[in-house]
């Protein structure tokens, strides 16, 4: 049946900011779907609240709503739009409820909107654990024993019959937040409330612990007419027990016959016939007892996910776009594979290669975080590698990880590992706890000769993964002991997966050296094709990965071709904005003419879509492997300055390899990044800098710190997301922070500027062609300066800047870009106080708010940066004055506090947010309210905001809670607050410190009596008090604000909500705002304030 | 691996292969086949449709979960030799009993490991399948190509009548509720397992056993199984297949045995290019319009366009592969007589068309009713 006539127009759901659990794999299937939903003439009408994504680029989708993923905002576009029917199995668990919160409250009913791909009763059924069970039960299938109960009464009543451990799941939540596994009775408790507490409906399933039995998940696709196809199988390596996002997963499964493969593929049909996804995909997971083979069903996902982007990557069966074809009627047999094009989608992928994924953590920004992997998924990325082998596959994944290891290689130190020593019972001891660093502790257990059979006992890893890993070892071992290398031995160690790396490590030379000998052997990789079918059909879509095998798929594309460097795993500071900038430019490539060539590996992205470039290589982002690509492919040129840090590192290397760089060199890279040399240039160009010094020891840090005067910020150079960097008050401090931070080391110094107390920040964006530069946007944090620009709430155009100030930042951005010789996009950090501009930093290379400048301006940025890399002057491409806006834009980061229990949620210069989202209106109070309901933090309109200041911040706070008991809110607050707040008449009432008694701030959070908490640091004294209560409003989803300025900017959200209804306009409309703005005024070429309010602050 | 020493694959139009074996074995030659199984390699090598060929893997980890007694598809290997990129050293699985390396050597069947699969793979799907012969040594020598040159080709080999069982044999119940005659071609185990399961007492009989004797043994209907080779070289039996069909008798033929089916009513085979062999093959299924995901495992295919079976009007076409085209499935339109190119007793493979052995027994039940 062809695609369905009587549907017009589609509206999709897309999955919000990226948190934990949900991240750049929902813009991937949502990209992919808008895609697909236009191929067939539909008009698409898309809600996300996520700047950073392709999907909400404005020429992808007809009507581009950048807006809150909430039931009440989407209902706001369905009451505008009317579209026939809504796609939810695009957008992770957030559009799933969002949909179904839209059928309950009978919204989609009045609007008459269909929900395609995968109807009411089966998302039902499937999310609900109760129902699930059933249905498992209609069809014999086992599932874990347990109980679905919603108080903690019930919850002590079933624990006897399960036992422990008990494995805690909270029903609707994502990531398996707020699941956990409890030992005793104690932990049961505290676990069955917080789920409770989680889950919207306020369901948990409590269950027999299945742990260290074999996990496994199938990737399977219906369709209307009841075609059901396998698309993946994946076999974690990690045992149950570590939830599968922190799991190394191995697709194909590795230690499966078809025996208990086939019974596995048969229940997961029986599954998804009875739960009844008919125009659509899901993942469904299973354990297995490695003693008997009995075979539990665990749980059914009836959307894409995570592992369907995985599948799709590991596969090249694009699962989303197929999804939604079979969602507008098609089936199965009717799509064409896209890959081999000439057979059909109805089919069943074959690997003749195997594919390791890997998760990426970030817990050295959370160090009090607990690093124990469990059932609530704690990564923030993930890398994936292809190998002709498990071996091959699993060393490119862990050095695609980009955590300083070329491989599976032991850390430098135990700690790296995570170990207090390498006696054999330590290890031993380590190895129960699943962590980060497991998979290097095995390596230490092997090389400390504990045997295969007991790591897998202590792990409950099979010993098959164990055994190759123990070849690995035993093969690395030859080689460091071969009286010489030749070329077999060479090419069996490459055929192994070993990077240049390890081997020159191995063999105690240089990476350069070893890779030397290798071509001086003539070994090179070859590339092969992801072609879904094992070479049985000739393929037509160049998706390639490297092998040290016998025949090279790949033709070159020579000068015809562009080389882009993604950005390898998301992590804190480098995630999907720059995918966002690597795609948007790859496009942009392609309509100038040239071919593009992407190399990335993370399986997440859009980038990874074979869909959007011409070439795709999914390789490991380490020069070895991109010098292999380029020396097969010799490109025009590598582009580097779109896919963040990643890329930034391998740009000297490439060009001492001689390899044209597009755009603005390695040299205008390194001049801003190096200090010494970036100070003369300041001072050349007359910008003022925050007193600065370059230290590589402690003496010298005390010296330049007293010189410059504290507060300092000290940082290492080089920083990503600024990692270890810290705002230093004291001298011991000081000492403190060079006692526990890094190796500080001639090569690695360590920088001290004055902090600028009380100062704004500001960030600048801007192209340039080598002669012209054009400012994108400039855009002012909303946080105070001190916290890190990624996690700074930030808003376009500035609300409280001087216009004076805001030139003289823009001269600057102009001046550094001509200095620089800048071709392409440059970003400058200013911060400005007492009127005084000051230069943070300077960074000519795509920044983390470029996809936010373009949604907010319309400007493509990122297009524009591919044209003016191959020569295109800006005036050519039609960007010549920076664009003007009538309406406001906030940007708000999102942080993964709710998954990272014991960590604090006050902000400083460490960044540690995930995600963002932004907020557009005709005032900045709407824009902000917009950005804080999409970020999760809903404004209350009435009730209590509780407040408890230092005494610094207390003038600042008085006019913020004079508003907000204007507007009607009762205002509490802790004795010194309260006092100062009445004595300038706004009443308030006192609240008992922790220490002080009871009821204290805690007991009002819990028992729902505050509506907002405003809370800066108090002190050391009260620290832990602080703390408390920041970690118990998080807890119970009260909105807490930890600064001045965002207290004043909810100040003003709060009341643009309660003096108006919200509305939802799309991006489309709001730049047809700005082009007739800019009509009237041709000449304008500044921005222009929109009339929404502006408050003085403080 | 100090016991390792390079091997070759050599292909009769003098692509070769090199790997590496860790047994010693003598020059063996066959025709170089592909299959894409993920799982189940005990079982293909176990499969008698693959009798002399050299089968090679395209899924590159080989050997994971060792060897068990339970997935035979006859009592041994019945391939020539196996290519592989990897062979396991270590296995797992909670019902192995053995390693795979073990297993093959000591049944003598030559396995080679670190070739380019991917490469002979393709070099096969665009050059076809040949012959082939596996050896050890750096580089090809000219033993090697004499003897794969003195090798017999797979047109016009009746290898049915060598994986045939020498006598008659029954398996099932004494009481169950029908008597199948098999003729056995090279017949998998788990059509056996399957045909018993449901009521089925079967009698086995050799390739070459006459209709009367079938008649004889007063069967309530006749299987055709699976097996190696040319079917046009298995001609002896097709008047044995059609006097037996024509007495109204139900008749259900798998592979080699639906080819037959054909044959036998007129019908014609082609060899294909590369053949079909793995289990992700779609099918349709013109009554129901739905896919089958199927096992397939054959080189040649009867002819046909669209519903028509080239040769005869007695048959029509019922299933086609998606992939190519080529006919998947024959029923005859008057008889109870029925074949599927494709393995619905699957192992390995998806089970998606097991429902092909229930319309069998069907036929038997409403023949049964019919004769009282």
């Amino acid at each position: 049946m062809p695609r369905r006539a009587d549907l017009e127009s589609i509206l999709l759901i897309g999955s919000g900011p990226i948190v934990i659990g949900q991240a750049a794999e929902f813009d991937y299937s949502g990209t992919q779907a808008v895609k697909a939903l236009k191929e067939e003439g539909y008009r698409v009408i898309l809600v996300n609240s996520n700047p950073a994504t392709i999907m909400t680029d404005p020429e992808l989708a007809d009507r581009t709503y950048i807006e809150p993923v909430t039931p009440d905002w989407v209902a706001k576009v369905i009451e505008q739009e009317r579209p026939d029917a809504l796609l939810p199995t695009m957008g992770g668990q957030t559009a799933l409820n969002v949909a179904m919160a839209l059928v309950e409250d009978g919204t989609l009913e009045r609007y008459g909107v269909e929900l395609i791909g995968a109807d009411e009763r089966a998302i039902r059924v499937a999310e609900d654990r109760k129902e699930f069970g059933a249905a498992m039960e209609r069809l014999g299938l086992a599932v874990p024993r347990g109980a679905v109960v919603s108080s903690n009464d019930e919850a002590l009543a079933h624990i006897e019959e399960i036992g422990y451990p008990a494995i805690i799941r909270p029903s609707f939540t994502l990531g398996g937040t707020g699941g956990g596994v409890a030992y005793n009775v104690e932990e049961y408790e505290v676990l069955i409330k917080r789920a409770l507490d989680l889950s919207p409906v306020h369901s948990v399933l409590v269950e027999r612990s299945v742990l260290g039995w074999k996990e496994f998940e199938l990737e399977v696709m219906r369709d209307h007419r009841d075609n059901v196809v396998i698309v993946c199988s994946i076999e974690n390596m990690d045992p149950m027990g570590v939830h599968t996002g922190d799991s190394i997963t191995v697709a194909p499964a590795m230690t499966l016959t078809d025996r208990e493969y086939q019974v596995m593929r048969d229940a997961a049909i029986a599954i998804i016939r009875e739960v009844g996804v008919d125009a659509g995909g899901c993942n469904i997971q299973f354990a297995l007892d490695p003693r008997t083979g009995e075979m539990l069903t665990i749980e059914m996902n009836p959307r894409v996910s995570r592992s369907s982007a995985l599948a799709s990557k590991a596969t090249g069966f694009p699962i989303a776009r197929i999804g939604t074809k079979l969602a507008v009627g098609y089936t199965l047999d009717e799509l064409p594979n896209d890959i081999t094009k000439t057979t059909p989608a109805s089919f069943e992928p074959v690997l003749d290669y195997v594919v390791a994924k890997f998760p990426r953590f970030a817990f050295e920004k959370f160090p009090t975080a607990d690093f124990r992997l469990t059932t609530q998924m704690k990564s923030v990325g993930e890398s994936m590698a292809i190998g002709r082998t498990f071996k091959e596959a699993f060393q490119k994944g862990l050095r695609s990880l980009e955590i300083d290891r070329p491989g599976w290689v032991v850390g430098a130190t135990l700690a790296d590992d995570r170990l207090e020593s390498d006696d054999r019972d330590d290890i031993k001891v380590a190895l129960r706890t699943p962590t980060p660093e497991r998979i290097f502790q095995i390596k230490r257990a092997m090389i400390a000769g504990i045997p295969v059979d007991d790591i897998a006992e202590l792990t409950g890893i099979d010993p098959w993964f164990l055994s190759q890993l123990q070849e690995l070892l035993d093969a690395e071992r030859r080689f460091a002991e071969a009286a010489e290398v030749d070329a077999a031995l060479m090419r069996e160690m490459k055929r192994l997966g070993f990077s240049d790396k390890q081997l020159g490590d191995l063999r105690g030379t240089s990476e350069q050296d070893l890779r030397e000998r290798r071509w001086a052997f003539g070994i090179h990789p070859d590339y092969k094709v992801v072609d879904t079918c094992a070479g049985e059909f000739p393929s037509a879509t160049p998706y390639y990965y490297s092998s040290y095998e016998e025949e090279n798929e790949s033709e070159p594309l020579g000068s015809d071709g562009v080389v882009i460097l993604g950005s390898g795993p998301n992590r804190i500071g480098q995630g999907v904005e720059f995918d966002y900038c690597c795609v948007r430019a790859g496009l942009s490539f392609r309509e100038l003419g040239y071919r593009t060539i992407m190399i990335n590996s993370n399986p997440e992205t859009v980038s990874t879509d074979f869909d959007v470039s011409d070439k795709l290589y999914f390789e490991p982002l380490t020069l070895e492997d991109v010098l292999e690509i380029v020396r097969l492919e010799q490109p025009k040129g590598v582009v580097v300055q779109l896919g963040g840090q990643t890329p930034l590192k391998l740009a000297r290397g490439l060009e001492a390899a001689g390899i044209p760089i597009l755009g603005t060199g390695p040299e205008s890279i390194d001049l801003a990044e190096d200090r010494r040399r970036f100070d003369a240039l300041a001072r050349k160009l007359g910008v003022t800098q925050p007193p600065n010094g370059t230290v590589v020891t402690l003496e010298e840090a005390i010296a330049v710190a007293t010189d410059v005067g504290y507060p300092v910020l000290v940082r290492p150079s080089y920083v990503l997301g600024g990692r270890a960097m810290e705002i230093v008050y004291d001298e011991p401090a000081l000492r403190g922070y060079f006692a526990k931070a890094a190796r500080v080391s001639p090569e690695h110094p360590v920088l001290i500027d004055r902090f600028l107390e009380d100062a704004f920040e500001a960030d600048v964006d801007a192209i340039a062609d080598g002669e012209q530069c054009v400012i994108g946007g400039v855009m002012q944090h909303i946080e105070d300066a001190g916290v890190h620009s990624g996690d700074s709430a930030c808003v376009l155009p500035p609300y409280l800047l001087s216009e004076r100030a805001i030139d003289e930042m823009r001269e600057h951005t102009r001046a550094f870009a001509k200095a620089l010789g800048v071709v392409g996009v440059i970003n400058v950090q200013f911060a400005v106080q007492d009127g005084v501009v000051y230069v943070l930093e300077v960074n000519p290379r795509a920044s983390r708010t470029l996809p936010f400048v373009s949604k907010a301006t319309g400007a493509p940025l990122a297009k524009l940066a591919a044209g003016v890399m191959i020569g295109k002057r800006l005036a050519e491409l039609g960007f010549t004055s920076e664009p003007a806006i009538p309406y406001v834009a906030v940007k708000e980061a999102v942080f993964p506090f709710s998954k990272l229990p014991n960590v604090d949620v006050i902000l400083g210069p460490e960044m540690r947010s995930t995600g963002e989202v932004m907020g557009v209106a005709d005032s900045f109070g709407m824009a902000f309210a917009k950005a804080q309901i999409a970020a999760g933090d809903a404004l209350p309109l009435q009730g209590t905001v509780f407040v408890t200041v230092n005494d610094n911040d207390k003038a600042t706070v008085l006019p913020i809670v004079r508003r907000f008991h204007e507007m009607g809110f009762r205002i509490r607050a802790t004795e010194g607050t309260a006092r100062y707040l009445r004595q300038r008449g706004v009443p308030s009432e006192r609240v008992l410190k922790i220490h002080e008694g009871r009821p204290n701030p805690v007991d009002l959070i819990v028992s729902g009596a505050v509506q907002l908490l405003i809370n800066t640091p108090l002190g050391k004294l009260t620290q832990r008090d602080d703390y408390l209560i920041r970690r118990t409003a998080i807890h119970h989803r009260v909105p807490y604000i930890t600064t001045m300025s965002a207290a004043s900017a909810a100040c003003d959200a709060v009341l643009a909500l309660k003096s108006r209804d919200g509305s939802v306009r799309c991006l489309q409309e709001w730049y047809q705002l700005a082009r007739a703005l800019l009509a009237e005024a041709p000449q304008s070429g500044v921005t222009r304030r929109p009339s929404g309010k502006a408050t003085a602050h403080g | 691996m100090a016991t390792t020493q390079p091997a070759y694959v050599l292909l009769e139009d003098g692509a070769w292969f090199p790997g590496t074996a860790r047994h010693s074995f003598p020059h063996t030659p066959g025709e170089v086949v592909f299959t894409t199984n993920l799982t189940g390699y005990q079982e293909v090598f176990t499969d008698p449709s693959y009798l002399g060929q050299i089968v090679v893997m395209t899924a590159t980890m080989i050997g994971n979960y060792g060897t068990n007694d339970e997935d035979m598809e006859s009592g041994r290997p019945q391939v020539t030799a196996v290519v592989v990129r990897e062979l396991a050293r270590q296995h797992s699985s909670w019902r192995a009993t053995g390693a795979l390396d073990a297993w093959l050597a000591e049944r003598g069947i030559p396995i080679i490991e670190g070739i380019d699969t991917r490469r002979l793979t393709r070099h096969i799907r665009s050059a076809g399948a040949m012959r082939g012969i596996v050896a050890l040594g750096e580089q090809p020598s000219d033993e090697a190509r004499r003897a794969l040159d003195a090798s017999p080709r797979m047109e016009g080999l009746d290898l049915a009548s060598r994986a045939t069982v020498p006598d008659e044999r029954e398996v099932g119940d004494g009481s169950a509720r029908f008597h199948v005659v098999a003729y056995d071609f090279g017949m998998k185990r788990n059509i056996l397992r399957i045909l018993t399961s449901l009521g089925c007492r079967v009698t086995v009989v050799p390739a070459t056993t006459p209709a009367a004797r079938v008649q004889e043994l007063g069967p309530d209907g006749v299987f055709l199984s699976n097996g190696p080779g040319d079917p046009a070289a298995v001609r002896y039996v097709l008047p044995e297949i059609r006097h037996l069909a024509d007495t109204g008798l139900p008749t259900f033929g798998i592979c080699l045995g639906h080819q037959l089916l054909a044959l036998a009513f007129g019908g014609e085979t082609d060899k294909l290019p590369y053949g079909h062999r793995g289990g992700n093959h779609p099918v349709r299924d013109f009554q129901t319009e739905r896919v089958l995901i199927t096992s397939q495992n054959h080189g040649f295919a009867v002819r046909g366009t669209s519903k028509v079976v080239s040769g005869t009007k007695a048959l029509e076409v019922t299933h086609r592969n998606l992939n190519d085209d080529t006919v998947e499935g024959v029923r005859h339109l008057e008889l109870p007589a029925f074949g599927v190119q494709y393995h619905p007793e699957a192992s390995p493979g998806p089970h998606d068309a097991q429902g092909h052995f229930r319309e069998f027994v069907q036929a038997l039940d409403s023949q049964r009713l019919s004769r009282y």
